[in-house]
């Protein structure tokens, strides 16, 4: 079993620490993970994206062309990874910045309005977050709970009174997943 | 102590910490500037020396002073500032005294960019500076490894007292994995410093550590216990891993990031049934030549990966020695090859050689954007 997922949006809306948090979670579960940042000269609004390698064997290449799921939070992210989503993948894209559909029959796309979501619930940064319960749940990598630990184990000291705002969110995408 | 997740860099700095290193001397640039980032931090907690020099050259030349006077120390840094560094590492090696450097590589030459790399593989196995010499280079491929050769660069570079290097890229320097950091070894106490270090001649006759042999006779002994201390080396302290090479009809020699990615490949070539081994150098210098001129006997043909024009592809040529054809892919300018490109110029190596399972080459890899 191996999954490979590349979150990617801008820089700001958390995609790294969207893929740190799910590497602790597949990491708990007692599968090899690996997390790589897209990294290089950039800025806030600059593109911003990891991979999370996950398998129960150890990790040759940390990096892969084509994921078996991808969380898209802007439309350039759409643009460069909604074709590349292996064949019976997962695509979560974030329909509050992504004015586009993904007509894809032979990967599940889910379309949530994740920014919008956010805000409704108190902050708009959690997008993130929400979309990774629902990539949790559509790809059956990690349950929410394991996410929820996850959160409470490495959440920055700073961020903490955010904690059931976080867990709020997690679910809130992982119902969008049915 | 368990595995946490943790982030190359750092964990290079907390090895390097928990293997007793008394001093860091760096200058920032990435990608290997959070290597100073977290010494910045636990140094001064721990009431040891960091020290944010004014340029590569000043770094390495307040190593090879604190490394004279018996100190465990290192620095770190990235391409360019390596190649600032080689006067004062050639100085360092003709000295003997022990010091430890990390190279994150990036893509070159000139200040080229910040992405993975390993086209230093030349300057840090062949031509770390001027002079007869080699370091000692060992090559991680994973956090884990990237922690292990840290606390074993500092225990070799004392025991033959000379320069360990570690060579890295930005890939293993950024990236997170699991991984367990070593037990936290006491600093060296200043009376059990080495007998040769320069400690204040109380009640001694004062040490001498220079560079400096005038007369060629007086050099050339130098030079001739140089040599005899690499080729010790060079018997004692090679070092490789390999996968699936017992029944291999191919072999892969890939080091570092890539040596990773050809793990991937290895398995993905065995699903199509062709019986692809893989070799991986740990150490770049001394070069695991004898197990690779041994295996390349059993097989039907080499191919060598890197990233980089084809550096190491000289070494595997030299101990191949023909027996076998020496195939080759890399990628340059900071590009990390991956599997689904690999494995066709594999295949077309394989069908070249006539070799079993090597397909028809109907599949064509995309255009790679790493």
């Amino acid at each position: 079993m191996q999954q490979e997922i590349i979150i990617s949006g801008f820089g700001g809306q958390g995609t790294l620490f969207a893929g740190q948090l799910l590497a602790h979670a597949v990491m708990a579960k007692g599968l090899h993970v690996t997390w790589i940042p897209s990294y290089g000269p950039e800025m806030r609004g600059g593109k911003a994206r990891c991979t999370v390698v996950a398998s129960d064997e150890e990790i040759g290449a940390p990096l892969v062309r084509r994921p078996s799921a991808a969380i898209v939070l802007n439309l350039p992210s759409f643009e460069a990874f909604a074709e590349q989503v292996k064949p019976g993948g997962v695509l979560v894209v974030n329909s509050s910045l992504v004015p586009r559909r993904c007509e894809r029959t032979d990967i599940r796309a889910l379309h949530i309005p994740a920014t919008d979501m956010a805000e409704e619930i108190g902050n708009p940064r959690l997008a993130n977050v929400i979309t990774l319960g629902a990539l949790a749940r559509a790809t059956g990598l990690v349950d929410i709970e394991d996410l929820e630990k996850a959160l409470d184990d490495h959440l920055p000291e700073r961020h903490r009174k955010l904690l059931d705002l976080n867990f709020r969110a997690l679910r809130l995408g992982g119902e969008q997943a049915g | 102590m368990a595995a946490e997740l943790l982030e190359g860099n750092a964990a290079i700095a907390e090895a390097a910490i928990r293997a007793g290193c008394e001093a860091f001397y760096g200058y920032p640039i990435t990608p290997q500037t959070e290597v100073l980032e977290h010494f910045s931090k636990r140094m001064p907690e721990l009431g040891r020396v960091f020290l944010q020099a004014e340029s590569e050259v000043a770094s390495i030349n307040m190593v090879y002073g604190a490394a004279s006077a018996g100190a465990r120390v290192m620095s770190s840094s990235s391409s360019p500032g390596i190649s600032l560094m080689q006067e004062g590492l050639s100085y360092i090696a003709c000295s003997e005294v022990p010091a430890v450097l990390v190279n994150i590589m990036r893509g070159g030459p000139g200040l080229g960019n910040v992405q993975p790399s390993q086209a230093d593989y030349f300057q840090a196995t062949k031509m770390a500076g001027h002079g007869d010499y080699h370091m000692i280079v060992l090559a991680p491929s994973t956090v884990q490894e990237a922690i292990d050769h840290v606390v074993l660069a500092f225990d070799l570079a004392e025991k033959y007292r000379t320069i360990a290097m570690v060579v890295a890229d930005g890939a293993i320097g950024q990236m997170m994995e699991p991984a367990e950091l070593p037990p936290m070894r006491p600093v060296r106490r200043f009376e059990d410093r080495p007998e040769w270090a320069l400690t204040g001649a109380k009640g001694r006759d004062p040490n001498v550590i220079t560079s400096l042999y005038l007369g060629a006779e007086n050099l050339e002994a130098v030079n001739i216990r140089l040599q005899e201390k690499l080729a010790r080396i060079k018997a004692e302290e090679v070092r490789w891993k390999e996968y699936d090479t017992d029944d291999a009809d191919l072999l892969l020699v890939a080091f570092g990031t890539v040596g990773r990615v050809c793990q991937t490949v290895v398995r993905e070539a065995r699903a199509k049934g062709l019986k692809v081994g893989l070799l991986r150098p740990i150490t770049l210098w001394p070069y695991p030549e004898a197990r690779l001129h041994e295996l390349a006997g059993r097989v039907k043909g080499v191919f060598t990966v890197e990233m980089n024009a084809g550096q190491m592809l000289e070494d595997v040529r030299l101990a191949v020695e023909g027996q076998c054809p020496v195939g080759f892919y890399g990628r340059m300018g900071g590009v990390i090859p991956l599997p689904d490109e690999i494995l066709p110029k594999l295949e077309e190596f394989a069908r070249e050689l006539g070799v079993e399972g090597a397909g028809d080459g109907a599949a064509h890899a995309e255009d790679a954007d790493a």
